[in-house]
């Protein structure tokens, strides 16, 4: 009875405690045999920008794609702000969606549409936010990520990469999002694009009130964008009972971590890798990972 | 202690057993992905119909395939039955010549055309020239996120990519298949008449006499089906397409591959179907020769 008193007393917290708008909770993934996530559990709090980072093949992209129901767990649960998506019905699922915006890796901008109807895509499935019009709104997105009018017209295929994703970007923000994630967002740029890319998701963090989780390779862009780091790796390297997330912090203390293997990919150092990665294709495919945990099929490069 | 048959692979025990295990292997892996294909194209099927009463499906979406199907498929299946209609008159002429019967031609080009040649023949051009686009592009779509897109912005992708690819092959199938009946008739009529010189006046009353609206709604009646069937099949294999190019390239045949072979078996059970319907209404029996 006292501890109950005293949660009642400690509960009600102070308006600046910051609390997680998204929590994955155990989260497991796994396709056939093939495990990719095992029991993921990460908190996101309202406001912050995460950057999730991880080798090719440890499942950045699915648990990002799980986040937003594009991907079902096979256990565990994903809460946003108070709701279990998966608990949620088709109806409910759509409405939620309002709330999140998702930036592809290649943009998946509709081949068939022009870019002015791809930006508007989400106003016509949701409709126009009340006391707005659709093309006043598309032309305040493409000025906020920096685009003439003049490619509205205009097919995505005559965009250059850099345009189609700043065009991704104005898409995802067209409903002002709650929560903004972003699949490798500057892969494939040139450094100056991929800095633009970086610049816009620090403006837009400053102009919305957005939550923002975004997949990246680039050490470089996640420790300019982001307020906390989380490095996943893969399951089917791992030693028996450790956690998939071996690192969880703020970008500053990524150099001070002991984590050889957080190291090792900060740095960009292969390391043993390659002679780990010659010695098991002389010994036939699925040696090496056999080695590391013979519970677990061959790791997947999904991404 | 129990020995292992496969431990001597050498006696011919062990090369025996160790065969039928592969046989049972390979076969088995065969007909459970078979199943499951099966199961899993009646799912979709299913969720399809579902969304159709569901939700309307948008006009944007709607005219586009609308356009493909029906009238960009026109020609070529014009083309096909004319060319058809010319090859039955040519292929038939002198045997029922031989037999004094080739006023008789217009009847036999012509039922042939309405209940099996014209559907058969629009169904197989819209699997070739739809359904593996559709595949195409659907696949093309998953492979680069379009879908994934779509879901994340709240829109049901059977909804929005599939009902309206099975609206416009459902809907606009029977005005294909009209269409090559209409022009295997025109071909067969210039050949028989015009190239052959057979009685004008004697293959219009044979073909009038023998050819009734039953057999024409037999041929319309099954388009439907073989369309559904192009429209599920393709969308489905679009749907499920492997990552690449290849990918890609082997959603499109298998598209046409499998809705080929499914119209074909329809074919056959409507065709059992039909033929119990006619005689059920006309018990007599069928009406040439």
């Amino acid at each position: 009875m006292q501890e109950s008193i005293l949660d009642q007393i400690t509960t009600p917290a102070s308006p600046n405690a910051k609390r997680p708008i998204l929590e994955t909770r155990s989260m497991s993934l796994q396709f056939g045999r093939q495990v990719i996530l095992k029991d993921v559990s990460v908190n996101v709090n309202k406001g912050e920008t995460i950057a999730i980072i991880g080798e090719s093949g440890c499942g950045k992209t699915m648990f990002l794609k799980a986040l937003v129901g594009l991907l079902s767990p096979t256990s565990g649960s994903v809460i946003f702000d108070g709701q279990d998506i998966q608990k949620l019905d088709d109806q409910d699922m759509t409405n939620l969606r309002k709330r999140f915006g998702f930036v592809f890796q290649n943009a998946a901008l509709f081949d068939s549409m022009t870019i002015s109807q791809n930006i508007a895509f989400p106003l016509r499935q949701h409709g126009v936010p009340k006391g707005k019009t659709a093309q006043n709104l598309i032309s305040e997105r493409l000025a906020e990520v920096g685009l003439p009018s003049n490619v509205l017209p205009k097919r995505p295929s005559q965009l250059s990469g850099g345009m189609r994703k700043r065009v991704g970007l104005a898409r995802a923000l067209i409903l002002e999002p709650d929560l903004l994630l972003y699949d490798e967002p500057t892969t494939g740029l040139d450094p100056i694009m991929s800095d633009v890319i970086n610049e816009l998701m620090m403006q837009t963090r400053k102009r919305y009130p957005v939550t923002s989780i975004f997949v990246t390779h680039d050490m470089h862009s996640a420790r300019k964008v982001a307020d906390r780091i989380i490095m996943l790796y893969p399951y089917s390297r791992l030693e028996h009972g450790e956690s998939q997330i071996l690192f969880d912090g703020p970008p500053s203390a990524l150099d001070s971590t002991k984590d050889r293997r957080v190291s090792q990919f900060v740095k960009g150092e292969a390391g043993e890798r390659l002679m780990e990665m010659l010695a098991s294709r002389s010994k036939g495919p699925g040696d090496t990972l056999s080695r590391v945990d013979p519970d677990h099929d061959d790791g997947m490069d999904e991404e | 202690m129990a020995t292992d048959p496969f431990s001597n692979l050498d006696s011919p025990q062990s090369r025996l057993l160790s065969s039928l295990h592969r046989f049972a292997s390979v076969w088995g892996t065969v007909v459970i992905d078979g199943v499951s294909t099966v199961g899993d194209i009646s799912i979709f099927g299913w969720q399809m119909i579902l969304w159709m009463f569901r939700a309307k499906p948008k006009r944007e979406t709607l005219m586009p395939n609308f356009y493909a199907v029906g009238v960009l498929s026109l020609p070529v299946v014009a083309l096909t039955g004319t060319f058809i209609g010319m090859v039955l008159a040519i292929q038939s002429y002198h045997q029922f010549k031989n037999i004094g019967l080739e006023t008789f031609l217009g009847a036999v080009i012509n039922m042939s055309l309405v209940r099996e040649l014209g559907p058969v023949l629009a169904a197989t051009m819209l699997a070739g020239r739809v359904g593996s686009a559709m595949a195409a592009v659907l696949g093309t779509m998953r492979v680069t996120e379009q879908i994934d897109a779509l879901i994340s912005m709240g829109a049901n992708p059977i909804h929005y990519l599939v009902v309206p690819r099975f609206l416009a092959c459902v809907l606009l199938i029977p005005a294909l298949t009209i269409m090559a009946d209409f022009m295997g008739i025109v071909g067969g009529y210039f050949y028989s008449v015009i190239v052959f010189g057979i009685d004008h006046a004697q293959y219009l009353r044979n073909s009038r006499e023998f050819v009734g609206s039953f057999d024409l709604f037999t041929g319309v009646f099954k388009s439907v089906f073989f369309g559904a069937t192009i429209a599920v099949v393709s969308c489905y294999r679009g749907f499920h397409c492997q990552a690449g190019a290849e990918g890609v390239g082997r959603a499109a045949t298998a598209a046409f591959v499998q809705s080929f072979v499914m119209i074909l078996l329809l074919d056959i059970v409507l065709n059992i179907f039909l033929d119990a319907v006619y005689f059920a209404i006309w018990p007599s029996g069928a009406k040439l020769f």
